[in-house]
């Protein structure tokens, strides 16, 4: 890799203290650290350092996303197609959610890297990684027709007052991806919400709902058999209709660690108790549906996987994961049953639960505190 | 009453090069004592350069606990006073006679003394900073009486030297060293061993101390962990702690009435060609124990182990209280797209590496940072480490926005740095942890005195 190492230390001068480009420093560092880990040692403390860092962190989830969103642009392909009634191959399926997806991303990526680079080198501090994550997690919890220029909008909005208004990568209070669907949702719902807009190219005079829409609107018959719904050939969202194939996200998570495993499976567990609970209630259908369906229907799975576990936004210490994650689940299945309006539960129940990690949190050191002043109370007497 | 605690979190860390168990001995004509290495104390010096030193002669003293003295390790003479960045002494540097002399203290038989004058001889020797103490992580307070006094019998760092070896054929000095410890508190003095592994006669047959076991992996073998599952430091409480290797010159001092400071020190790390044990004298330039001894390429080399030793040159000195001295590779070199490669060749404690499969023992690590700093943002990493009741970041976070209150809630007085240095070498985000929990234990102490 000499010439692309070459290329950087021939064009660094530039960018460093007194170079006519001096003020794009961090720029220029967030590429060069992308292409070479940097040669920097220690100097205090532990003269060894463990191998992973933000990078490899962030990539890693990226990685997870994969089946999802290859998956997702298949179905983008095969939903509009058999909107259509026309005959499809797979590669054509895939080709036509792939030239979908593309402009969304690359319109995510462009705007948010640019906000990104300006206040790395506003503030002069490293480029952060976090936005790759909320890169790649935009686009897939859309749906396919957004036209981009909201998508612009929304990912400056979610960069800008999400994320760099709070000081940036590690001290937001919401989930940027999510902050940046809210708003779409609030901003414009008419191409967000609905039963036009989940299939591409779908024709004036078709519906196109989600199993969440038709649920919502209480045709709890029509909708797709459950084994579609875990596979994922339904419309939805890009990434999130596959719940096979965020399981399998999932899975990489978990065996890498990069994961909470106690948010996760306790958004699962507190999803799967509140149907549990609407089940002995069971005052209309939507109640009535076995409880592991909830869990594959809608953003549920997606929000569970890459959108609760969020470190930044989530709660932080062990014991506050737990309850962080159960009262996500649960709330997620409260609201999408009672509130016909807000289908997607998830994403409201994530948000809701980001404002309140903190105050779980507190909670969570107050009796570690009291713990302690204990302990001195026994041994003073 | 003996206790048995299992530790479940923590890291070992297999590096290449554990010392061979071969005694080597190794005099040299340079030493210096660096006033850095003693945690809490602000030197004041006593001599010049040019000036003649014997073993026990004080070179300096603490400026705001003016009985605190460090004593020469050697007779000599005085060369240089090396100072640094601000005029902060960085060594004093003596070059030794080729015979010994020494500064005849008081032979003491420690029964038949008073606590007082106990003190005493150990603040004149030069002996008393040995003893450290938990607030603050600083060389202890000889006006305060601790609760309880805690020696670690085994080091579980990366590469520590086996503190068998460091004992063996000393115990009638160590027993000697304990009945001196004795007369300290009104407590009970803790001698911790590890569970599970025989440890040496010297530590077993030991008389007038409480034997606890502890198991799990390092920092099972460090006094802050032990201490806090032993007899925690409450607000107000002071609880001491020191080795086993300062328990031997103790005993020593007591006995013959010098001031000898000659011990084991373990030369470890992948980089040198023959590790092993070298009996030389406290203070000691490491030069001689290098000579062609070491591989090809830039080195690190280290007085005391990886996770919290202190960086010195090939020609520096050996720490006060260091009986280890580790030479790892430098890691001054780029790494193409270094970020998403397998890494087979590479440590973590994470499962986000190939390595991790292959079960690998023992690494060869550099000093390469292995990323960029940023902002906390993976949770969870440090609570895997840290053996505490205890919230790691939330300590730290109040430490770096100085919040006193919650400081003494979230426990600051019972840690000291080096409890984070696994927490450190874990870290994501690349902070160095160790210089914030320093940083704020001296701004707690400046406000609270």
């Amino acid at each position: 890799m000499k010439p692309v190492k070459k290329l950087f230390d021939s064009v660094r001068p530039h960018f460093e203290k007194g170079g006519k480009l001096s003020r794009f420093y961090y720029t220029f560092e967030a590429f060069e650290s992308f292409a070479f880990v940097p040669p920097r040692v220690t100097q205090t403390g532990s003269h060894i350092r463990d191998a992973i860092d933000m990078k490899r962190t962030m990539i890693f989830v990226v990685i997870a996303l994969l089946p999802a969103a290859l998956f997702g642009m298949w179905n983008i392909g095969y939903q509009h197609f058999l909107a259509l009634g026309q005959e499809s191959t797979l590669v054509a399926n895939f080709w036509y959610g792939f030239l979908k997806w593309l402009p969304l991303q690359v319109v995510v990526f462009a705007v948010g890297m640019t906000i990104e680079f300006i206040f790395a080198d506003i503030r002069k501090h490293e480029v952060a990684e976090g936005f790759i994550v909320s890169a790649f997690l935009i686009p897939l919890i859309l749906p396919p027709d957004i036209p981009l220029w909201m998508v612009a909008l929304a990912t400056a909005f979610a960069v800008l007052i999400g994320k760099e208004a709070f000081g940036g990568s590690g001290m937001n209070i919401f989930n940027p991806a999510l902050l940046a669907r809210v708003f779409l949702f609030f901003a414009y719902p008419a191409h967000i919400s609905g039963d036009k807009v989940w299939i591409s190219g779908l024709p004036d005079a078709m519906s196109g709902a989600t199993p969440l829409g038709l649920a919502a609107a209480g045709d709890i018959s029509l909708m797709p058999s459950a084994i579609d719904r875990f596979l994922g050939f339904i419309p939805g969202s890009i990434g999130e209709t596959s719940t096979l194939a965020i399981l399998l996200g999932a899975a990489f998570l978990l065996i890498t660690g990069i994961a909470s495993y106690r948010i996760m499976f306790s958004v699962f567990a507190g999803g799967f108790l509140m149907a549990l609970v609407f089940n002995l209630w069971g005052a209309n259908a939507y109640m009535q549906i076995p409880p592991w369906e909830q869990l594959i229907m809608g953003g549920f799975a997606f929000g569970a996987v890459f959108m609760a576990t969020d470190p930044v936004s989530a709660a932080q210490t062990n014991t506050g994961k737990w309850i962080y994650g159960l009262l996500i689940g649960m709330f997620a299945v409260l609201i999408r049953v009672f509130n016909p309006a807000y289908p997607e539960g998830i994403m409201m129940a994530i948000l809701l639960m980001n404002v309140f990690a903190p105050l779980i949190d507190h909670y969570v050191v107050q009796a570690n505190i009291k713990r302690r002043l204990k302990r001195a109370s026994v041994t003073a007497k | 009453m003996s206790r048995s605690i299992k530790l479940r979190k923590g890291l070992d860390i297999q590096l290449l090069g554990v010392a061979e168990k071969t005694i080597t001995p190794l005099e040299s004509q340079q030493y210096a004592i660096k006033p850095t290495d003693f945690p809490g104390v602000y030197p004041k010096l006593l001599v010049k350069a040019g000036e003649r030193v014997m073993a026990g002669t004080p070179l300096f003293f603490d400026k705001y606990r003016e009985s605190i003295r460090v004593t020469s390790p050697v007779s000599g003479v005085v060369t240089e006073i090396v100072r640094g960045a601000k005029r902060v002494i960085q060594e004093i540097r003596i070059e030794a006679d080729s015979v010994q002399q020494y500064v005849e203290f008081k032979r003491m038989e420690p029964e038949y003394y008073d606590r007082e004058v106990i003190v005493a001889l150990m603040l004149e020797s030069g002996l008393w900073p040995a003893l450290l103490q938990r607030p603050y992580a600083i060389v202890a307070d000889y006006d305060k009486i601790p609760k309880a006094i805690v020696i670690s019998g085994f080091d579980s760092a990366p590469l520590a030297p086996d503190y068998d070896i460091l004992v063996h054929g000393h115990g009638p000095e160590f027993q000697m060293g304990l009945n001196v410890i004795g007369k300290l508190t009104p407590g009970t003095v803790h001698l911790n061993l590890r569970h599970g592994t025989p440890a040496s006669k010297v530590f077993t047959n030991s008389k007038n101390v409480q034997i606890n076991y502890f198991e799990g992996p390092h920092p099972a073998g460090t006094p802050g962990i032990q201490i806090h599952h032993l007899d925690p430091v409450n607000k107000n409480e002071v609880v001491w702690y020191l080795s086993p290797c300062a328990v031997l010159r103790i005993g020593r001092l007591f006995m013959s009435g010098h001031y000898d400071d000659s011990r084991l020190v373990a030369l470890t790390g992948s980089e040198v060609l023959r590790t092993g044990y070298y009996k030389v004298t406290g203070g000691l330039r490491v030069d001689r124990l290098l000579a062609n001894n070491l591989r090809e390429g830039a080195a690190r080399v280290i007085s005391g182990n990886v996770l919290t030793g202190t960086k010195i040159s090939s020609d520096g000195y050996l720490g006060f209280y260091d009986n280890q001295l580790t030479v790892i590779p430098e890691g001054n070199h780029s790494e193409f797209l270094g970020w998403i490669k397998p890494g087979l060749a590479k440590y973590s404690s994470t499962h986000a590496f190939l390595s991790r499969l292959l079960a690998k023992k023992n690494y060869r690590l550099d000093t390469n940072m292995h990323g960029g700093r940023r902002s906390f943002v993976v949770t969870g990493e440090m609570e895997k480490v840290f053996p505490m009741d205890i919230l790691p970041l939330y300590l730290i976070k109040s430490v770096l926005v100085k919040d006193i209150d919650q400081m003494e809630n979230l426990g600051i007085y019972e840690v000291g740095p080096e409890d984070f240095a696994l927490c450190e070498f874990t870290n994501t985000s690349k902070e160095e942890l160790q210089k914030i929990i320093r940083e704020g234990l001296d701004f707690l102490r400046k406000e609270m005195n």
